[in-house]
């Protein structure tokens, strides 16, 4: 089968990277906007005091629904996206180490934020907080559906986040092009490298966290219970063992689209790769020694709480030294204020007072104050919002037009940038007050005795303008498909092994595998002339043709949990046949040949 | 030629075609999986830790519910049977396609005796009245609970752990066997492996391995202390 192939079917059995790339990104973009459309929502309910919108049950299931959605269904995936597009070329691979199991993974994201999502048709969609702590989660508070969607659908979600975490993490080792040495990999390749072995490290906990919630819930286990012995502290270690680290999986790749992007619209290499490349190393190493900052209100004990507030403290350290780096870099350099540029400032901006906020709640006694109130919900926007989505923003710009071939408007692009900008600002500044003068966060509302309406309503104002600025957005994607200018193999100038070939590049990315001499191959001058012209690039290059059987085995995971769901039995063990006819189909289809 | 010779020379060519580290894709994504897998089990273990040092009362002593002897027997089993998986792998190191065949054979058997062994186990658990929730009423067990040999406060969790920690280690195994067995058919029989080529041998015996290694833990935490 030929890359040429359209319809429907080449879709479902693609095994392509950057088609499954452009699903990940059309999935969980759709995904980004429903969450974006329950944000909106849970601020008008909070515009002003007493607000009668949506109820209280409403609101519990809105605020779980719009935390679980961007996290585990927008922002994971659309760093995906990216991994999948982006990372195969940049290390001039002309596919992932294993194309099948790529497949697998984002059906299996796909059929599980399905999943998740159908909770809505049934009136039960989570409502226990995306952290959904024990035991509010326990049958005798939960007695409902909703806590049932909530656990089943993570955990199939977890499965879709392991299978690419092992897979990238062999392409990234595997399948680098001759000369292409660990210290030259692109920065944002590094971040991905250290993102998936976070992944495939922290999913199995909260995995385990799930299937013993799922145990108490089923089959009268007492994990977390107490009337049985159990502990419902335990969810909060494992959750938070697997949570941290979450947070740096989320960030990282930020942190690695913007390290692209500064270099390209600086016309500077970026200032000290190598640490900034030793400091995400140890960004991922430490983010496994924190998790119990988010417990300091447990009362685990001066000696606990001391331990966990200093390394929280050192945490900031290869944070800072990134964001030095990254103003080296723009230090006398040629800056482009191009769109791209724009939300990669912003990144740096933004995540400066997140992390700072953040440094506030490594101190014990403060976090005690600021802890379940908007002052959280303020830091974790300014990070997740300030830091990933605007990074994830300067990634689209900046890669758009090799995804499609053409440019998005870059006046457009500015409109977007500054509501965005300004909308942020509006809608989380406010919340530090708000939260610090005492308004508890997950409340469906207030009193106008708090003192708080006035801000409220400059927070509801800033989160529509975010709105606005997403719909200018949608509309320049959807003007640039057919009107943006052709952008041609190297829009920007970029360093990067991507920038050599086609935009959108062809089925088979490289025509002749590149061979590479330094960091930054197309910025040096004789680089690429490694390729010998027209010598090689006869030979036909072999794509490896589409495979229903990822998606085939994928769909056994949501038919699992909906019997699980309904209690049937039967269901659950029609899933688990089609899961193995599905493994051993795939397993000896002759996929190579 | 010696197994040592044998792996260095026969494991390169034809296939490290991929350039990077010095392992083939599915054996790197095989080690790549057992991190995650011992994250997995780790995660099962240290709750298991943290439940059982805070429990609200003392723990059944060992022996009390579970026969150690029996089990002790499977644990046999199943050293056994990573013995035989490094005997088959040596086997066709060396070419040999006999011996590939018999003691790849004895490694499916030993697992599949591991999991039928702790079938056993588990009905004669349950039917003694120890189920995941703790005591059944009115079994054999509920009495030895009423008249203070097994501590009643605590029951539940040792069944809660007792049947996760094993069962998600069963399920391992029963996997191990599964895909062992379609190797068995699809290339050991046909003699699809070569001196050359292997590597469904040795990825295969790395998970084979990795659950043997966890049992001997779970063994010695779960039975034995």
């Amino acid at each position: 089968m030929s890359a040429s192939a359209t319809g429907l079917r080449s879709w479902l059995t693609t095994t392509d990277h950057k088609r499954i790339g452009l699903l990940y990104f059309w999935t969980a973009f759709v995904f980004f906007l429903v969450g974006g459309l329950e944000a909106l929502v849970i601020r008008a309910q909070l515009a002003g005091p007493n607000g009668t919108l949506v109820s209280a049950e409403a609101f519990n299931q809105l605020f779980t629904m719009h935390a679980t959605t961007m996290v585990f269904l927008a922002l994971m995936p659309l760093t995906a996206a990216f991994f999948n597009y982006i990372v195969p070329l940049q290390i001039g691979a002309r596919d992932v180490a294993f194309p099948r199991l790529n497949a697998f993974s984002y059906w299996v994201f796909l059929l599980g934020g399905l999943f998740m999502n159908a909770s809505f048709l049934f009136g039960a969609a989570p409502d226990g907080g995306w952290f959904g702590y024990a035991n509010l989660t326990s049958k005798q508070y939960s007695p409902g559906l909703n806590i049932d969607f909530w656990l089943l659908g993570l955990q199939i979600l977890g499965i879709a986040s392991l299978a690419a975490g092992f897979n990238f993490i062999v392409t990234i080792l595997n399948l680098r092009a001759p000369g292409l040495k660990m210290m030259r990999l692109p920065v944002f390749t590094w971040m991905v490298l250290v993102t998936q072995f976070l992944i495939i490290t922290a999913f199995p906990v909260i995995t385990v966290a799930l299937v013993l919630l799922m145990f108490d819930r089923f089959f009268g286990t007492s994990f977390y219970l107490p009337a049985g012995g159990g502990n419902p502290v335990l969810w909060q270690h494992l959750f938070w063992i697997f949570g941290h680290p979450e947070v740096y999986i989320l960030i990282l790749p930020a942190m690695g689209i913007v390290s692209e992007v500064l270099p390209t619209f600086s016309r500077k290499p970026l200032f000290g790769y190598t640490v900034v490349v030793y400091s995400g190393v140890l960004i991922g190493f430490m983010g496994w020694g924190v998790w119990s900052h988010h417990m300091f209100s447990v009362g685990l004990g001066p000696i606990a709480d001391s331990f966990f507030a200093a390394t929280t403290l050192l945490i900031a350290i290869p944070t800072g030294v990134k964001i030095f780096n990254w103003i080296a870099t723009l230090w006398g350099g040629q800056i482009r204020f191009a769109a791209a540029m724009k939300f990669a400032l912003g990144f740096i901006a933004m995540f400066i007072i997140g992390g700072l906020s953040g440094v506030s709640h490594a101190a014990p006694p403060a976090d005690l104050q600021q802890t379940d109130t908007y002052y959280v919900v303020a830091h974790i926007h300014y990070v997740l919002f300030g830091g990933t989505v605007f990074g994830l923003f300067a990634g689209m710009y900046y890669w758009w037009p090799k995804m499609t071939g053409r440019l998005l408007d870059e006046r457009l692009g500015n409109w977007h940038f500054w509501l965005t900008f300004i909308g942020m600002n509006l809608a989380f500044f406010p919340m530090h007050f708000i939260g610090l003068l005492g308004m508890p966060r997950r409340i469906y509302t207030y009193g106008p005795e708090l003192g708080v309406s006035t801000m409220n309503l400059v927070s509801t104002i800033g989160a529509f303008l975010i709105g606005i600025a997403a719909l200018i957005f949608v509309y320049n994607m959807w003007r640039t498909r057919r009107h943006g200018a052709v952008a041609g193999d190297d829009p920007w100038g970029g360093a990067t092994l991507e920038w050599s070939i086609s935009s959108p590049p062809p089925p088979h990315n490289f025509d002749v595998i590149p061979t590479v001499a330094s960091r930054l191959p197309r910025w040096s001058a004789t680089q690429l002339k490694a390729i010998p012209e027209g010598a090689e690039t006869a030979a036909p290059v072999h794509v490896p043709a589409g495979s229903w059987w990822p998606l085939i085995a994928a769909s056994s995971l949501p038919i699992m949990a909906t019997g699980a769901i309904g209690r049937m039995l039967p269901v659950v063990l029609a899933g688990v046949a089609i899961l193995i006819v599905g493994i051993y189909r795939w397993a000896y289809e002759p996929f190579e040949a | 030629m010696t197994h040592a010779t044998a792996t260095a020379n026969a494991m390169r060519p034809p296939f490290p075609t991929e350039r990077g580290v010095e392992a083939y894709n599915t054996k790197l994504g095989m080690w790549v999986f057992l991190a995650s897998e011992v994250m997995f089990f780790t995660g099962l273990i240290g709750s298991y830790i943290v439940l059982r040092f805070g429990a609200p009362g003392e723990w059944a002593r060992p022996g009390i519910v579970l026969n150690i002897p029996v089990t002790a027997f499977n644990t046999f089993l199943l050293i056994c049977s990573s013995v035989s998986m490094v005997k088959a792998y040596a086997a066709i190191a060396d070419g040999n396609q006999k011996m590939l065949k018999v003691w790849f054979l004895l490694t499916i058997l030993g697992g599949a005796m591991f999991v039928g062994v702790q079938i056993y186990e588990y009905l004669h658990l349950v039917h003694s009245g120890f189920v995941p929730s703790g005591v059944r009423e009115g079994s054999e067990l509920a009495e030895r609970v009423a008249n203070g040999t097994l501590p009643a406060a605590t029951m539940g969790l040792y069944g809660s752990t007792f049947y996760t920690m094993t069962g998600f280690h069963g399920f391992h195994v029963t996997c191990g066997v599964v895909s062992m067995t379609y190797l068995f058919f699809r290339k050991v029989l046909p003699g699809k492996y070569t001196q050359q080529d292997y590597r469904g041998v040795e990825v295969v015996g790395l998970y084979w391995h990795f659950v043997d290694l966890v049992w001997i833990i779970l063994f010695t935490i779960v039975y034995l202390i």
